[in-house]
């Protein structure tokens, strides 16, 4: 994917992010994410029913990095079983570090390769996602 | 000014976040270096000779702060680690022992967590109340809305004299003038404000006050809390350990020093304390009062170039200090922070530790643009270039 279109896509998830608010429904679990070296923070809601993530939802302000990676985090993860996701959080979190990952498992979350040359925005672009793997591992 | 005594500069980095730390000239380093290298032995200890000269520096130290405050004697100048300890030693040794729950606090929704915090916390344990003074339009502080926020349980003000965010500048003489005619003491905080501008203890008659070295050309670790040396008789530390008593045999017999050793637990920070001298003996040779309206010179500058860009808000333009608080518009500060770090241009976002002016700004993050002596309006001029840019949040991405 060239430049282009990965700064349309996070800008598009940015201005316009998946799931955004909270249903504060009972069958949802429930996490808060704050950036420590930052402002960035997210409450995130998960659902997940017969091993399977059924929904995802956030609230939050952060930036564009964060919001975004959070937001196609959201799309690609939900229907996903628990180890599926967490397979896909591994090798995501992988990519943002500089190590070896694979790229097919990511697809659109491949965006953010970059991210690892840039050690201000590590942090960012592993926060929402972060949060999804606690509440996973809950 | 003075920008080839610090040999930080020679990056080529333009570093616009004075009012988190600033950048150390030479002379603070070597002088540093030289106690470590020279004379490395602890304080107030030792009969042999490079300890008696690492004493002889460190009260030279406090003297230097002493005459930079116009204190009427070292015995109120206490070294802490810096104003967030200067603050936590004055409410905690002092005030947490003289409030009574129902007893007010007066502080600002523009203080830093260090001043708001400490009282919350007593808030939580003894039960005295945190009130806020309400601030302008403007977000400054407003005179008035002290006098009227002042009630008969009212016992503490305590603000900064400078603010991190808005950076208006406190009247303190006024304030504590008006706080003393009710009793009521006065806490400030002077991290944003010392080596800024002028500061008078004895003119303001300020009854604590809290300042940090490393924002004004000094090392991290060490800062200073004044007292007033009869309300510091009656502090009792936080910190308790070696150098402060004369003897102890059992609790009930305990004798402690003389002020301010009484205060000062441990083995000090000496170098920390030496460089802070040497930045004050820098500051001094340069004019506070020169700094002070270079720096303004500087922010004017600034304010008037930015207001000429169409995608800029300001938040505090018309405040006096050396601080401007802006967005891009539809950019989140920190990615407008990330975008000009790539231009080798450091400025902070966020909140700046200061989360309850959101309240106020209706917004949580700016960024912010913190000024010293040696920035420069050719700096400035990059600054506005790079921010004049439609494609921001595109460049920060960094994809």
């Amino acid at each position: 994917m060239d430049s282009e279109l990965k700064r349309e896509l996070i800008l598009e998830n940015f201005n316009n992010p998946v799931n955004k608010g909270l249903l504060n429904d009972p069958s949802y679990i429930k996490e808060d994410k704050n950036n420590s070296s930052c402002i960035d923070h997210f409450t995130i809601e998960l659902k997940l029913e017969d091993n399977i993530i059924k929904d995802i939802r956030f609230d939050g302000e952060a930036c564009a990095i964060a919001t975004s990676s959070l937001s196609i985090a959201i799309s690609k993860l939900i229907g996903k079983s628990k180890e599926e996701a967490l397979n896909i959080i591994e090798n995501y979190n992988n990519m943002i570090e500089g190590k070896e990952f694979d790229k097919n498992i990511l697809e659109e979350l491949s965006i953010y390769e970059d991210v690892s040359k840039q050690p201000a925005r590590v942090k960012c672009a592993t926060l929402g996602i972060e949060g999804i793997k606690d509440l996973l591992k809950k | 000014m003075n920008r080839e005594d610090f040999p930080f500069l020679e990056k080529g980095i333009i570093y616009f976040d004075n009012g988190a730390t600033s950048i150390k000239p030479k002379c603070v380093i070597d002088k540093m270096n030289e106690y470590y290298y020279n004379y490395p032995s602890n304080a107030h200890r030792g009969d042999y000779s490079i300890s008696v000269r690492s004493s002889a520096e460190f009260e030279k130290a406090r003297e230097t702060v002493k005459d930079f405050i116009n204190a009427k004697s070292t015995k109120e100048i206490v070294f802490t680690s810096g104003a967030t300890e200067s603050i936590s030693q004055a409410v905690y040794g002092y005030f947490k022992n003289k409030l009574k729950s129902g007893d007010e606090v007066l502080v600002t929704k523009s203080e830093h967590a260090s001043v708001i915090l400490p009282w919350f916390d007593l808030e939580n344990k003894i039960g005295i109340k945190v009130k806020y003074i309400p601030l302008n339009d403007d977000y400054t502080f407003n005179i008035d809305n002290l006098i009227s926020s002042i009630t008969s349980n009212t016992k503490v003000v305590s603000i900064a004299e400078v603010t991190n965010v808005i950076g208006d500048i406190r009247d303190v003489k006024r304030i504590t003038s008006i706080c003393h005619e009710k009793g009521i003491k006065v806490l400030v905080d002077a991290a944003q404000s010392a080596g800024h501008i002028n500061i008078d203890v004895q003119d303001s008659d300020v009854d604590f006050l809290s300042i940090s070295a490393h924002k004004m050309l000094g090392p991290n670790g060490i800062g200073v809390l004044y007292g007033k040396e009869e309300l510091l008789e009656e502090l009792d530390s936080i910190k308790k350990g070696g150098g402060m008593t004369i003897s102890f045999d059992s609790p009930k017999e305990i004798v402690y020093k003389e002020l301010p050793y009484k205060l000062e637990a441990g083995t000090q920070n000496i170098a920390g304390a030496i460089g802070f001298m040497e930045a004050i003996n820098f500051i001094n040779k340069i004019g506070i009062d020169n700094i002070e309206e270079y720096t303004c010179e500087l922010k004017r500058y600034l304010v008037d170039k930015l207001k000429k860009l169409n995608n800029i808000i300001i938040y505090n333009e018309n405040v006096e200090g050396s601080t401007v608080a802006f967005n891009v518009k539809d950019v989140f500060a920190q990615d407008t922070a990330i975008y000009l770090d790539k231009h080798n241009i450091c400025v902070r976002s966020g909140d700046h530790c200061d989360k309850k002016l959101k309240d106020e700004l209706n917004i949580t993050n700016t960024v912010r643009v913190s000024l010293y002596f040696y920035n420069t309006k050719e700096e400035i001029d990059k600054l506005v270039e790079v921010l004049n840019n439609d494609k921001i949040l595109e460049e920060s991405l960094g994809v």
